[in-house]
């Protein structure tokens, strides 16, 4: 089953067949399907990705009581794209899940960010009172 | 004596430092995995766990705890700080004389090392295949120095600094040279490198050097240059628990196995006792399970969510200036695929 992967719903999300003019725009993602299988199981390529977002994003989907299996793998360390499955269970669309960490991340960061901002302005204010 | 935790506890939430080996290192609270425990993400407990807490910043470092959050995502922070938070550097080395002992190709690589202060959240990244670059892409340097014999030297002096005029090339030699309409959006910021005692090469009379640099917009991954910290990294806060008490002689012991500040002997009632006051200073050498007698008497652990990060730049941004734009890099990476989901979705 991993071996050959059927590559019927093969998703290309380049814009090169639409935008007409620019021919070598690369892909960004990819979705890679089995024959058969539901909508749950779905390996997503993601282009020049790596650990960084690879394992934060593996640890958000994975904190999804729906999702089954969650891994990401690099292909080969010269090339720089992630195979990052996902498995449902329940039925529910693997782009589900795959949204909902992406947008947990974000809330995450977004939070740590203001967090910091604030500790930093705090610690300066601190800062300039003990010089004074 | 800190109350022992129960086991399960112990699992999720400390990283043990044994004799041979070091124990629950990965997370493992993933909804599903512990009964009793509910592990879905929920970001109100996460805003309550969550704290950050600024130790120590100065110009040039630093030095801040980030508590309550996993390490998938904090190596992550750590990552993007290394690799891929832009700044300017120069790229493009147009030699018009070299007539130094230094090769053609090792000045090139000296100069790209060279950090170079301008705020590289003002300019863009060049074009593929743009080869003149634009006043919005490119900062011009310019290096020109000739070295000459010094006519007022004594006649048996051989001290180089007396002998010859210019023989040491630093990067303050280096010279800003504005482009199109960099001279009056960049006119009080002092754009060049960021520290001016760098030496590039040594001329003797006779040797000069003319050159022309252009910088551009890069990251980490690319080449080490574009890198703006010296190094960016965390540890885990350490924790050492006493299983008994330890007292006499023992205490001393155990307080030398430790780094200094870590473990202090009182005295109580006449005995001298040891005490853990500040885990913190530990580096985890973990010396104590080398002694037979010792070993037994002490847990050695850390804390897994809690990560002392240490941040010190090469001086193009300020370290907390630094931090978050490594958070937004990680925000834009995120909001790069949910775009590109989205589209996809309406197809």
């Amino acid at each position: 089953m991993f071996a050959n992967h059927h590559k019927t719903k093969e998703e290309e999300t380049s814009h090169a067949s639409m935008a007409g003019t620019d021919t070598e725009k690369k892909p960004v993602v990819e979705m890679v399907q089995a024959d058969g299988s539901d909508e749950g199981c779905v390996t997503f390529v993601l282009h020049e990705e790596d650990h960084t977002l690879g394992n934060s994003l593996r640890y958000m989907v994975m904190k999804n009581p729906d999702v089954e299996f969650c891994g990401y793998s690099i292909t080969h360390p010269s090339e720089s794209k992630i195979n990052f499955r996902i498995q449902t269970r329940g039925g529910v669309p693997a782009t589900e899940p795959l949204r909902k960490g992406l947008n947990d991340l974000t809330d995450v960061c977004k939070h740590v960010l203001h967090t910091f901002e604030a500790q930093v302005k705090e610690f300066k204010e601190k800062q300039g009172e003990t010089m004074e | 004596m800190a109350a022992s935790m129960s086991n399960v506890d112990e699992i999720r939430d400390r990283v043990i430092l044994g004799e041979f080996g070091v124990k629950n290192v990965h997370s493992t609270d993933f909804p599903g995995n512990y009964p009793g425990y509910n592990d879905t993400w929920d970001f109100k407990t996460f805003k309550k766990k969550f704290r950050i807490d600024v130790v120590h910043m100065d110009e040039n470092s630093l030095e801040f705890d980030m508590v309550g959050i996993d390490a998938a995502i904090a190596n992550a922070f750590r990552r993007i700080l290394l690799a891929e938070v832009p700044t300017m550097a120069v790229e493009k080395v147009f030699i018009y004389n070299n007539t130094s002992i230094i090769q053609d190709e090792v000045l090139a690589h000296r100069l790209g090392l060279i950090p170079i202060k301008a705020d590289p959240r003002l300019f863009e990244y060049r074009n593929n295949g743009d080869e003149e670059g634009t006043e919005i892409d490119t900062i011009q340097l310019q290096l020109k120095i000739k070295c000459t014999r010094n006519p007022r030297a004594s006649k048996d002096s051989s001290d180089p600094k007396e002998l010859y005029l210019n023989h040491m090339v630093y990067s303050r030699d280096m010279t800003w040279v504005p482009i199109g309409n960099q001279a009056d959006v960049f006119a009080d910021a002092k754009i060049g490198p960021v520290h001016e005692d760098i030496l590039l090469a040594q001329l003797r009379p006779g040797q000069e050097l003319d050159i022309v640099m252009h910088c551009v917009k890069g990251i980490g991954k690319d080449h080490a240059k574009f890198s703006p910290v010296a190094t960016a990294s965390y540890r885990l806060l350490p924790e050492i628990t006493l299983l008994q008490m330890v007292e006499g002689e023992k205490a001393e012991r155990l307080k030398r196995c430790f780094s200094p500040g870590v473990i202090e002997v009182e005295n109580i009632d006449g005995e001298q006792v040891a005490k853990v006051v500040n885990s913190r200073l530990d580096t985890c050498s973990r010396e104590v399970l080398r002694h037979d007698d010792l070993k037994s008497l002490v847990k050695l652990g850390r804390v897994r969510d809690h990560f002392i990060f240490s941040v010190e730049t090469t001086g193009i941004l300020p370290p907390d200036v630094l931090v978050s734009e490594a958070v937004n890099v990680l925000i834009a990476k995120c909001q790069k695929f949910l775009s590109e989901l989205d589209l996809t979705e309406m197809e």
